[in-house]
């Protein structure tokens, strides 16, 4: 009988039909089918997004262009931070390969030292991935621009610094002649976004007017993402040209012409669907880490009291390992095919 | 309380120390080759431009390294590669047919459908 072990098994190992298919138990058979069955889930989810972006007529989002920001520093540093992201994930599905070698060896000490380094490493992969949302959600200082000719472009440079918004005409809160010094860059960047910036003057929240005293921005890069007339998919604007061009969309008073961060609508990265799929991959793999470590905890928990101890093996530990390995791979594919290919 | 029904465990699932020492040896190693692996993957990825013309390469190199990765994740670190040759076989087997019928799915009706859409803009 194909897979039966040949060499005597002892009674402890036996299912209920006195058998031992694959000389596995059944609770780690039953995780390996388990695993088979979620791996495909995500093989699905990640040929879907091939599948949008093999058919897409535009330009898709460039790895490099759309993460290449770090906690704490200003600067481009493409991938770092996805990069570390998989590092951290590397190493704590290390630390849990040491948790069940040392459950081999029935020792107990060992195995609680390195469940409690998993479990630090996937709470730190989760905050990680809580940073990175964040950042995706608010997006860049400059957003993506629509051109005067239709076409859409992401932008990169250096933002000049807001100082004031000089109240000229009053509304609910401000006086004439008021300095707003708070929040500015947030209120500046929707009220672009909505179409309320129109010629150096800004409409607030509560209807005054202002006049937006900035440095100007410089360095500035135009990369066009989308056909609009003018200009080809790739060509990249340089210069005083670009920010003259930039300038226009955000002075021009139309909502929609520049876009900051994403949502389940709208993205400045690409079209609508690449949004979509971050959100879900990353998010569907971020809920599998959460839910591993949680899984960790509860493991941890009976390591310390002493259950797998008195059970006479580790295999538990065992059985959760083999999770938190599947969650460690599937992060390697969606670290090849959603940031680097 | 002890409950029989869950006492029951693996085969191999005891090993002694000398055997622990040479197994942590073998998982530092695996720690560095992934390591390394995806730090070439990252340099290669901010170092050469999508437009270059060893674009096409550099996808090929990814999805390679890609596979070699997961292959020592699966085998080393899951175990599966100790594990019985039937049980291989039972997990790999499914899946591979699967996935494979995804990507043939994936890479011929997309590029239908990218067909038509071009055809429909123009």
């Amino acid at each position: 009988m194909a897979g039966h072990a040949s060499k005597e098994i002892d009674s402890k190992t036996l299912w209920g039909g006195k058998i031992s298919p694959f000389s596995t138990s059944y609770g780690k058979l039953m995780m390996w089918f388990f695993l088979v069955s979620d791996a495909l889930t995500f093989t699905g989810l990640l040929i879907s997004y091939g599948f949008t972006r093999h058919d897409y007529l535009g330009s898709w989002p460039i790895g490099e262009e759309t993460f290449h920001s770090l906690p704490l520093l200003e600067g481009n540093y493409p991938l770092i931070y996805v990069a570390l992201m998989t590092f951290i994930l590397i190493v704590s599905s290390v630390t849990m390969v040491l948790a069940v070698e040392a459950g081999h060896r029935m020792d107990r000490k060992g195995v609680t030292k390195w469940m409690i380094a998993t479990i630090i490493g996937g709470f730190f992969f989760v905050g990680s991935q809580a940073w990175e949302w964040s950042h995706f959600i608010h997006g860049s200082d400059f957003g993506k621009v629509e051109l005067a000719d239709g076409s859409l472009a992401i932008v990169k440079g250096n933002f000049g610094e807001i100082e004031s918004f000089e109240v000229t005409v009053a509304g609910h809160h401000h006086m004439v002649g008021d300095k707003v010094t708070e929040d500015l860059k947030h209120e500046y960047q929707h009220a672009i976004a909505d179409g309320h910036l129109h010629n150096g003057i800004i409409t607030l929240h509560d209807g005054s007017k202002a006049k937006v005293n900035k440095m100007a921005n410089s360095d500035m890069t135009l990369i066009v993402k989308e056909f609009g007339g003018d200009h080809e998919i790739g060509s990249e604007i340089e210069g005083a040209e670009a920010i003259a061009m930039y300038e226009e969309a955000v002075n021009s008073g139309e909502a929609n012409r520049v876009i900051y961060g994403a949502n389940m609508k709208q993205n400045e990265y690409g079209p609508q669907h690449y949004g979509q799929f971050f959100f879900f991959i990353t998010g569907f793999h971020g809920f599998h880490v959460f839910s591993g470590v949680m899984i960790n905890i509860l493991i941890l928990l009976g390591v310390i009291k002493g259950t797998y101890h008195a059970r006479g093996h580790y295999e538990m530990v065992e059985k959760t390992g083999l999770y938190w390995h599947f969650v460690d791979l599937v992060w390697v594919f969606v670290f090849t095919f959603f940031y680097l290919v | 309380m002890l409950r029989d029904d869950i006492i029951e465990y693996s085969l191999d699932a005891h090993h002694s120390e000398e055997k622990g020492v040479e197994l942590r040896k073998t998982i530092w190693k695996v720690t560095f080759l992934l390591t390394a692996i995806t730090a070439v993957e990252v340099a290669l990825g901010s170092m050469i431009k999508q437009s270059s013309d060893y674009w096409q390469i550099i996808k090929w190199i990814f999805i390679v390294l890609t596979i070699v990765k997961a292959g020592y994740i699966v085998l080393s670190f899951m175990h599966l590669g100790d594990e019985r040759k039937g049980l291989k076989y039972v997990i790999l087997l499914p899946y591979f047919v699967f996935a494979a019928y995804l990507i043939f799915i994936l890479l011929n009706e997309g590029t239908a459908i990218f067909g038509a859409l071009s055809e429909v803009a123009n």
